[in-house]
């Protein structure tokens, strides 16, 4: 039995010390906005935040994360009240598959939680370690830049374009609102329903 | 009138000082050389110019004459030395802030005499104290390649160094001292090869700016040639026989190593190599060859190698956490570099130094920019100082035999410090 404490709820895990955080989440936890890509640690879909920096969940073994804080996407918030972040990626509609835009998140949240005034070259170097092979790089640093400015409480609504769309309802997380396609449905499986099947039809679609 | 035995010596001191520095102030006179109109391109034989742009490429031009993210041969990259910070300067053919005005035998004496084209005195951060081997033929591809660039207008930043060293002719003594004027002169005992690697080596490439350890004085030690030193934040291992590879290097390896940035029985290059490696990706097969073929011979007679002593787990914390996090890559299927290097092979965990398995394990492996490479997940975010160290300590008894490296929690801390800045 291993201790875990995620998004504040501290958990005992009854699994092998040597398993990575990132299927204890997915698996024991139903906490499934870190997704699984490479796991190797090369493309940072599986981004939480340890302690409050950005951290690799399918590279990080369990065995080190007693008396740690473990965030995830769903720590941040949820559709009914998403955090600046998750506001900001979804006014910028920053998502296209969605695959990445967890860790991405995740990743862009300790950055600004240590310095809320990053420039863009910050940004670019804290995010250069995070995939995305849709090629929505300039959303998302717009998404980071929006979300910088709701966080400095610099007046949301000077950076709130017009033609941008509120927070939709109805999906089940912010984080998955660009879950749009077949690999990011998988997402949205209701809690104890295993990660086997890879039918999208099978599960229903995000509104939008 | 009669002064007492003290003042006497005051006064002799003084006389004494006072003499020193109008040597070196006479000595350190120099005139400034004709200005001209910048060359254009056709003023170059293109061959020149290619051959120039691997001349840059192995004198390693671009990393230190560049600022992160600026333009190339720009200037204003920040170099720390023990005495300060020396911003290196703009080496474009901008006529205002950059080469320009200065003409090949301006150029030339930089290299040979460390001296700018108005007849300043360079500090050896550029070091002058190695490209003073470089040939006249080479100088002038280099040259050529210059100042066929684009120029960029950025004007040097200033240096941040105090009293006495702000004053460029004092370092007419350290020259009179420790500065010993090329060009290359070939060692007829050994044969062409040989004599390329050690023109190369001891010249453009400087090799021993990083791998030498200094005095207090800036300058190398030539007592410990390629013994090994930090630079940079990074460990610049011993390149002599005190090399502690695990297995051998020979010309073979090195010169697959220079070319690739890594090789898999020894590892990959991290840091300051990293950028050496890229640019030596662009240089003749040949070149490579002959660095590679010196290096060998300078580490012929090294002892260190060998199979490691087998030695029991001493930290069963660390051993949990190597087989989690690490060993799927390090003892796994997948050879370098899609997997990771064989840790008994590593020079990271064997070597004199803590500083470059602290990095590597914080802060993982990127490739090169724009380039395939090997590539490793940081562990800053995930392992705390302790878990870090019981890693480090069953890396280092169990994959090399040797007993942890002492003060390592601090040289953990300072590698966290510094990451953060």
């Amino acid at each position: 039995m291993i201790e875990l404490t995620v998004n504040g709820q501290t958990h005992r895990i009854d699994a092998d010390p040597e398993t990575p955080l990132l299927y204890v989440l997915r698996e024991d936890l139903q906490l499934n906005a870190a997704k699984f890509g490479c796991g190797l640690g090369q493309c940072g879909a599986c981004t939480v935040l340890v302690d409050g920096e950005a951290a690799l969940a399918c590279v990080t073994p369990i065995l080190v994360l007693p008396g740690r804080q473990v965030t995830t996407l769903e720590g941040l918030g949820g559709a009914e009240d998403p955090a600046p972040i998750q506001r900001a990626f979804i006014e910028e509609q920053a998502a296209q598959c969605g695959f990445c835009i967890a860790g991405m998140i995740m990743r862009a949240q300790a950055l600004l939680q240590s310095n809320p005034r990053a420039s863009d070259a910050d940004i670019r170097a804290q995010l250069e370690p995070n995939l995305c092979r849709c090629g929505t790089h300039m959303r998302i640093l717009r998404a980071v830049r929006r979300a910088a400015a709701l966080l400095q409480g610099s007046g949301a609504a000077a950076f709130h374009s017009p033609s941008a769309k509120s927070a939709p309802g109805g999906s089940e997380a912010a984080g998955r609102n660009g879950s749009g396609g077949t690999e990011g449905s998988e997402d949205l499986r209701r809690p104890g329903e295993r990660d086997l099947s890879r039918h999208p039809q099978q599960r229903e679609r995000p509104e939008r | 009138m009669k002064l007492p035995t003290g003042g006497h010596i005051v006064i002799g001191v003084l006389a004494l000082v006072a003499l020193v520095l109008g040597i070196c102030f006479l000595l350190a006179w120099r005139d400034a050389l004709p200005a001209i109109e910048p060359p254009g391109a056709g003023d170059f034989a293109a061959d020149t110019i290619a051959r120039g742009a691997q001349l840059a490429a192995l004198g390693g031009c671009a990393p230190c004459h560049t600022a992160p993210g600026g333009a190339s041969f720009a200037g204003g990259r920040a170099i720390d030395t023990p005495f300060g910070r020396i911003f290196s300067t703009n080496i474009t053919p901008d006529p205002h802030s950059g080469i320009g005005r200065w003409s090949e035998a301006a150029f030339r004496r930089a290299m040979r005499e460390g001296v700018d084209r108005e007849g300043r005195q360079l500090y050896p951060a550029f070091p002058y104290d190695h490209f003073t081997l470089v040939s006249d033929t080479d100088d002038a591809a280099l040259y050529a390649y210059l100042m066929t660039r684009r120029p960029v207008r950025a004007e040097a930043r200033q240096n941040q160094l105090g009293f006495p060293l702000r004053i460029r002719w004092i370092l007419a003594a350290w020259k009179l001292r420790y500065f010993h004027p090329g060009p290359y002169q070939p060692d007829t005992a050994h044969d062409e090869l040989w004599n390329r690697g050690a023109y190369l080596v001891n010249g453009l490439a400087h090799c021993g700016a990083c791998h030498t350890p200094r005095n207090r004085f800036g300058a190398e030690n030539p007592a410990q040639r390629f013994a090994g030193t930090e630079a940079e934040d990074w460990y610049a291992y011993a390149i002599n026989s005190a090399s502690q590879a695990r297995v051998p290097w020979d010309a073979d390896s090195l010169s697959l190593f220079l070319r690739n940035g890594w090789h898999d029985r020894h590892g990959i290059a991290q840091g300051p190599m990293a950028r050496v490696t890229d640019d030596l990706a662009r240089v003749p097969d040949s070149d490579c060859r002959a660095i590679a073929v010196y290096v060998a011979w300078l580490m012929s007679e090294s002892t260190a190698a060998g199979a490691p002593k087998a030695a029991p787990p001493n930290s069963r914390d660390g051993q949990a956490i190597y087989a989690a996090a690490c060993a799927d890559c390090h003892d796994g299927a997948r050879p370098l570099p899609i997997g990771g290097v064989r840790l008994e092979l590593s020079t990271a965990v064997s070597g004199e130094s803590a500083i470059n398995l602290i990095n590597v394990v914080l802060d993982g492996v990127r490739p090169p920019e724009g380039a395939a490479g090997p590539i490793m997940p940081g562990f800053a975010s995930t392992l705390s100082d302790t878990q870090l160290d019981s890693l480090v300590t069953y890396l280092r008894g169990h994959f090399a035999g040797k007993p942890p490296w002492p003060a390592f929690i601090e040289h953990v801390r300072e590698a966290r410090r510094r990451s953060h800045d």
